[in-house]
């Protein structure tokens, strides 16, 4: 009996040890291995693959996969960098987490030939989200904007402002065909996306260019009369205010919307999904806010950025320029669908059947806005989110105000996140 | 808590001389204590006293920079915010729900287990199963069958709504999944205090004449009492620190945050460690004016202590 305890409280001191024992061999003497943490990539290992075969030895990239949700990728890396662990090397960031990540100091900057390789081609867009102080410090990996999908069946001419795509929705209600504008609007980042859209459009500042000072202007109070009037003419989905993007990508699959403005991954979803519609449906540019000014969206999209505490820096550098080089963007621009962030790739011939659609993405990424760039992005987009859901209950004065405060107090770091 | 019931003894006796070889003794006794007396403060001072120290700062990791001294400016921000007060009320409301019911089916359930005859070992451990599951487990479990499509309970009491996307009917999940873990740990606990009813006394109101529910009400309760206010202690400071079962079944949406719920927020999301020490802080105030409560109003103390006060 004794005995027997003895042996099991033996194995289960030898069970605790081992991952920890995994844990402390270092890979001294043999290759280096730098550890990638990153969201679940499709076809992601094969790239990865492809990068240690041209290391030839060198190093050894390990995918060290994140959970699926943003806020649990960006808790478990920020808890690691904040204890200082020399386990991560390179990070997977979303756009919105550089600058927060930079101003920590958890992440290293790109400097001299580095800098200068990982920014030639790049767009400019994805580099701004990348950019922190005027200097680099993350990769731009892959890009991302929303389009205008529509039914070409029901809507001969793309409307190309919100208010001509409230009227064409309520005229097809009235003649009892599916009309809804189908988009995010529940309370999360997705709606702080479509705020960020309409303020962008209208020329408006949420956040001073320094990210230090709350401004909220004429063309943020506009954005929220916009949002406003969408919200309650009657044109959104019963659900709008609790739609993030697959329940919005559904909805349209199933034929009630007559619009939909959603991320480019819905194109390869509907073909496979709702192979009957995919022929009546088509994309256009973000309807504007003016007839006279053309739309501005938001970037998505994620960077990749080397560890301040990674034990190889100089390798790990090495290993984001193969990570995200062209052909690699190129390859999972078509396996995963996620749109590259250097500019030559959509010139590619293979990019036309896969990206039909990459010709629209180009013109928006050209002039795209990006989120308030602040290391407080994060509890900016809390209370930006929480003050306008509902979207039906914006009265545009008011909540610009109220948003005023709140946003400063997030940036101040002084506000309560809700 | 030990220490409130034991200040008025410790001053009675100092008034007696002590003889040579009683102060020999009694220094012998802080020897021996000491060792476990540093390891406690060690292990629960220091990190109260940290977090104190932090909430008087305004120290986001975000900014590491900024770090500044502000005295009890995170304690204004904090107690003249709308979020930290819906927490609370939401708190409050899980606790003083769950408890009541917890208490009413716990007792239940402890007479149950006291009385069974046959089985009573199957009857006692199936009574604990739902204590011994983990909560996140269980609380995965609760939000499936909450969740229209893949659950049977929704699609059984709300053929087309998704109960847990609204507040009143996600408080009332988050509620009874609480009960379902936690009524048989007070059922435990009050069958240690059943155990302290003596049969004779029992039998000797039966002997009397009173029914069933005078017994119950009039002898076995009024002997309980001790063992009923500790746990009522113990569930109600458990629950005022709810959220694994928020955690899993809401994340806070809707306004069903408590307020371990938006401390974890404060702290793990938005990386401010000033507001999040101060709500933990905040929150151990709160707990430790409700153990004074019980302590000192209704007479609550640790088993056995009651009685050697009164010697």
């Amino acid at each position: 009996m004794a005995l027997a305890r003895r042996i099991a409280a033996a194995a289960a001191a030898t069970m605790l040890l081992t991952p920890l024992a995994a844990c402390g061999s270092d890979d001294e003497g043999g290759i280096p291995t730098l550890n990638l943490y990153q969201f679940p990539v499709q076809d992601m290992q094969t790239v990865i693959d492809t990068c240690n075969q041209a290391a030839a030895g060198r190093y050894e990239i390990a995918y060290q996969v994140l959970p699926r949700a943003a806020d649990d990728q960006r808790v478990q890396m920020v808890r690691r960098l904040a204890a200082e662990d020399d386990s991560m090397d390179i990070l997977g960031l979303d756009v919105t987490w550089t600058q927060e990540f930079a101003s920590a100091h958890w992440i290293r900057g790109f400097t001299g030939a580095d800098r200068a390789e990982i920014e030639k081609g790049t767009l400019a867009g994805p580099l701004a989200s990348a950019t922190y102080d005027g200097k680099l410090y993350a990769a731009p990996n892959n890009t991302n904007v929303q389009l205008l999908w529509y039914r070409k069946d029901l809507v001969p001419t793309p409307p190309t402002t919100w208010d001509e795509m409230i009227r064409a929705s309520l005229k097809l209600k009235a003649e009892g065909k599916p009309s809804q504008v189908l988009t995010m609007g529940a309370q999360y980042e997705g709606l702080v996306v479509l705020f960020n859209n309409l303020v962008a459009s209208a020329g408006g500042h949420v956040v001073s260019d320094d990210g230090k000072t709350a401004v909220m202007d004429e063309g943020t109070v506009t954005a929220l009369r916009v949002m406003r009037q969408f919200a309650t003419a009657g044109v959104t989905s019963a659900s709008f205010s609790n739609s993030i993007e697959d329940d919005v990508r559904l909805a349209f699959q199933n034929g009630d919307g007559a619009f939909q403005l959603n991320w480019p991954y819905v194109y390869s979803a509907l073909q496979s999904d709702a192979p009957q519609l995919a022929p009546n449906v088509t994309w256009a540019r973000y309807p504007a806010i003016d007839a006279g000014t053309p739309s501005r969206v938001t970037i998505g999209g994620s960077n990749l950025a080397v560890s301040a505490y990674s034990r190889h820096p100089d390798l790990a550098v090495d290993a984001v320029k193969c990570l995200r080089n062209a052909a690699n963007q190129k390859f999972l621009a078509i396996k995963a669908g996620q749109p590259p962030s250097i500019e030559s790739v959509y010139a590619d011939p293979e990019m036309t059947k896969a990206y039909p659609m990459k010709q629209a993405i180009l013109d928006e990424l050209k002039d795209a806005a990006p989120r308030p760039l602040t290391p407080a992005y994060q509890n900016v987009s809390t209370v930006v989110a929480a003050q306008l859901s509902p979207p039906s209950a914006i009265d545009p004065a008011r909540t610009a105000a109220e948003l005023k405060k709140a946003i400063q107090d997030a940036i101040d770091s002084k506000g309560v996140l809700p | 808590m030990t220490a409130v019931v034991e200040k008025p003894r410790k001053a009675a006796r100092s008034k007696v001389a002590l003889s040579e070889g009683k102060r020999q003794e009694r220094r012998l006794g802080w020897l021996l204590c000491a060792p476990a007396a540093i390891v406690m403060v060690a292990v629960t001072a220091y990190p109260i006293l940290y977090s104190f120290w932090l909430s008087l700062q305004r120290y986001d990791l975000k900014f590491p920079g900024d770090r500044e001294f502000v005295w009890f400016d995170n304690y204004i921000t904090v107690l003249g915010n709308g979020y930290w007060w819906s927490a609370f009320g939401v708190t409050m409301l899980i606790t003083v729900i769950s408890v009541v019911f917890e208490l009413v089916l716990g007792m239940g359930l402890a007479l149950i287990m006291h009385r069974t005859l046959i089985g009573r070992g199957l009857v006692r451990t199936s009574a604990l199963i739902p204590y011994g599951i983990v909560t996140v487990v269980a609380a995965f479990s609760w939000r499936y069958a909450w969740t229209p499509g893949t659950g049977y309970l929704a699609n059984l009491v709300t053929p087309d709504g998704a109960p847990l996307t609204e507040r009143a009917s996600a408080l009332a999940i988050i509620i009874v999944a609480e009960i379902w873990k936690t009524t048989p740990f007070m059922a435990l606990l009050l069958m240690a205090g059943l155990a302290l009813v003596p049969e004779d006394l029992l039998k000797a109101a039966s002997m009397d004449g009173a029914s069933a529910w005078q017994r119950f009400v009039r002898v076995m309760l009024p002997v309980m009492k001790p063992a009923i206010l500790v746990a009522l202690l113990f569930r109600t400071l458990d629950a005022l620190r709810v959220f694994d079962n928020i955690y899993v079944l809401t994340n806070g949406a809707n306004d069903t945050r408590s307020v371990s719920i938006i401390a974890y927020d404060n702290l793990m999301k938005g990386l401010n460690l000033g507001i999040g020490s101060t709500m933990s802080v905040l929150i151990f105030l709160t707990v430790a004016i409700i153990a004074f409560i019980f302590v000192k109003l209704f007479g609550t103390a640790a088993p056995g202590a009651g009685d050697e006060g009164k010697r």
